[in-house]
């Protein structure tokens, strides 16, 4: 193994979390991963803190309400907008000082950016889009569950020797705890240095659209193979039902539906109070997006089909009809009410 | 001006749909899946070839692997690459992360005089996408992720590069050389030209890295360079549903759907 840049000796026992925020506020995944990380660093004694990058001190304080107990603020122009470059070199040069045990990253587009490099920088390892985090903080290990490939078996990973432990998760995995205001917590105003030769990535137009959150969807409609690219006929029944579409991999790959609904492993995980699985079969890399439902409704058309094993109600039949059917009963229920 | 010399690196593994798991180990048993090159590289091989049909190019696949992953590469020559490299040394085997990304940088250095190394988003067996950030990292380049399109600029100096995200885009430019992951489905790979095919599938000469050719340090690969460690693996718990069916006509299985949903949507 490469000798790394600092080892398990000469690490201290704080669990770091990467801030991200989004118009001057922390963002979900930042949330989630402050509780979770708080409630690591309250089993083991330890001290959690947050690395805040870029101009603005409001996210920092909605962190401490979070749970951290301290926060880096990596307050430098060049860091309001996401560069792997030059975030990484900031970070680096923090994490170095403070050598902390663990550091969380969301398994974003800039968290993932960011650990990849990090941990190349730092000769440590990394576990991404891991599913649950346990500590020994006897050995200062982080344990981090990741679901393996073709799905139904979990891998526990470890890395023993070298710091910081980092390990990427994805939106929807932990759940957010409720801000305490009167949470107390210190922003270290941390000096950045960085030079103009490591300004490699400059950004020349940025149109903003708007994007879809599923993950704060309470009712999630997703459809397979099953139904043929018909995600119009899905979005009707969601906007009846109050609620967002969603999709398998299959459908996403074939440019029925934006790549941002794909659910499941190698996409969204999801917590909505009801799922309804529409014409899929029930690969566990999907199961893994809608498996924290309160309710799940499947309708598919082979009866065999593996989804209805993760059903609490299962309509076998044509999930083309019986979603069509299901239209025309719940716009006769509302014209019936109004009239 | 000369061509730039764009690298693709890629992967092959077993069709998704094809793996098991042996329900005694919990491993996979990856004999019975027929293998593929990794769908998200197909984007990453297809920009590349289009940089190609626009200025001109020389395009490398790279790629880490047992030797049996030639023959299946080999379908990118004959969709337009120039040639292909193969790392392949039996000490690579059970890189993680950070000796994964390490082998390939060193093949890419070996390669000498790249201008671009284009990645797809992520693989998928492993879908973590950390390798693009990792390669740039080992080769301290910049790095941009994502991208749909992208552009050289007069000069090849830098890119102008096109990241769609959630409805709207940005552009960015970026000093070459760089490190470029391209999102998955962000075109539609070609098919493979068969006027290509004898000279891909039989003729054009696979270049063979191991170890020692790409001069990489015994303690950065394979198992013994990777800091992460399996400790345990345990059968996914899933959660206890009622797994109640409804039969009968759509008409029917609509009307007890609906009385189903209505309390839970008042809640």
């Amino acid at each position: 193994m490469p000798e790394p840049v600092y080892g398990r000796d000469e690490a201290r026992p704080e669990i770091w979390v990467y801030l991200e925020r989004k118009n001057g506020q922390l963002e979900g995944i930042s949330r989630e991963l402050l509780a979770k990380g708080r409630e690591l660093a309250d089993q083991a004694g330890w001290c959690l803190a947050g690395l805040l990058p870029g101009q603005g001190r409001a996210p920092a304080e909605e962190a401490i309400a979070h749970g951290a107990d301290r926060i880096y603020w990596l307050d430098h122009p060049w860091l309001d907008r996401f560069d792997a470059g030059l975030c990484t070199a900031a970070v680096e040069h923090v994490i170095l000082e403070h050598r902390p045990c663990v550091l969380l990253c969301g398994a974003t587009p800039d968290g993932r950016d960011l650990a990849g490099r990090l941990a190349v920088r730092l000769r440590t390892g990394l576990n991404a889009d891991c599913t649950n985090l346990s500590l020994d903080a006897e050995r200062g290990a982080l344990i981090s569950e990741v679901t393996g490939f073709g799905g139904g078996v979990i891998a526990l990973l470890e890395i023993p020797e070298a710091r910081p432990q980092i390990s990427t998760v994805r939106p929807g995995v932990f759940r957010p705890g409720l801000p305490a205001e009167d949470r107390q917590g210190e922003v270290v105003r941390v000096y950045v240095e960085l030079e103009e030769s490591q300004r490699c990535v400059e950004v020349l137009e940025e149109h903003l659209g708007e994007s879809v959150d599923l993950t704060q969807a309470e009712v999630l409609l997703c459809g397979g193979r099953g139904v043929e690219g018909d995600f119009g006929m899905l979005r009707e029944l969601a906007d009846l039902l109050g609620g967002e579409i969603g999709a398998t991999r299959p459908p996403v790959d074939e440019g029925f539906i934006e790549r941002e609904r794909q659910v499941g492993q190698t996409g969204v995980v999801c917590r909505p109070k009801v799922a309804i699985a529409c014409g899929i079969s029930g690969a566990f890399h999907f199961i893994v997006g809608i498996q924290e439902a309160g309710t799940i409704l499947a309708i598919n058309s082979d009866p065999q089909a593996p989804i209805f094993e993760y059903a609490d109600y299962g309509a076998v039949g044509d999930a083309h009809q019986i979603i069509r059917a299901l239209i025309r009963e719940l716009k006769q229920e509302r014209e019936g009410a109004h009239a | 001006m000369r061509e730039p010399h764009i690298v693709v690196c890629m992967k092959v593994v077993p069709k998704a749909e094809e793996i098991q798991v042996d329900p005694e180990t919990l491993l996979l048993k990856r004999e019975g899946a027929r293998s593929e090159i990794n769908p998200p590289d197909m984007n990453a091989l297809e920009v590349a070839l289009r940089l190609k049909d626009a200025r001109g190019a020389h395009v490398t696949v790279l790629s880490m692997g047992p030797p049996f992953f030639e023959p299946i590469l080999r379908m990118a020559l004959a969709m337009g690459a120039d040639d292909l490299h193969l790392l392949s040394d039996r000490a690579f085997a059970g890189a993680d992360t950070l000796a994964t990304t390490y082998t390939l940088a060193r093949g890419i250095e070996k390669l000498g005089d790249v201008g671009l190394i284009l990645c797809g988003e992520e693989s998928a067996d492993g879908a973590t996408g950390q390798v693009p950030a990792g390669i740039a990292a080992w080769l301290d380049l910049p790095q941009v992720t994502l991208i749909n399109s992208l552009e050289f600029e007069k000069g090849l100096r830098a890119l102008r590069a096109r990241r769609e995200i959630g409805g709207g885009y940005t552009i960015q430019r970026v000093h070459l050389p760089a490190v470029v992951s391209i999102k998955t489905a962000a075109n539609e790979p070609r098919f493979m030209d068969f006027r290509r095919k004898p000279w891909a599938m039989e003729q054009a000469e696979v270049v063979v890295w191991d170890r020692a050719s790409i001069d990489a340090d015994p303690a950065y690969i394979g198992l013994r360079g990777s800091p992460t460690v399996v400790v345990g693996l345990r059968e996914a718990e899933s959660r206890e549903r009622r797994q109640e069916r409804l039969d009968g006509p759509p008409e029917q299985i609509a009307h007890q759907l609906a009385e189903i949903l209505r309390p839970l949507l008042t809640e």
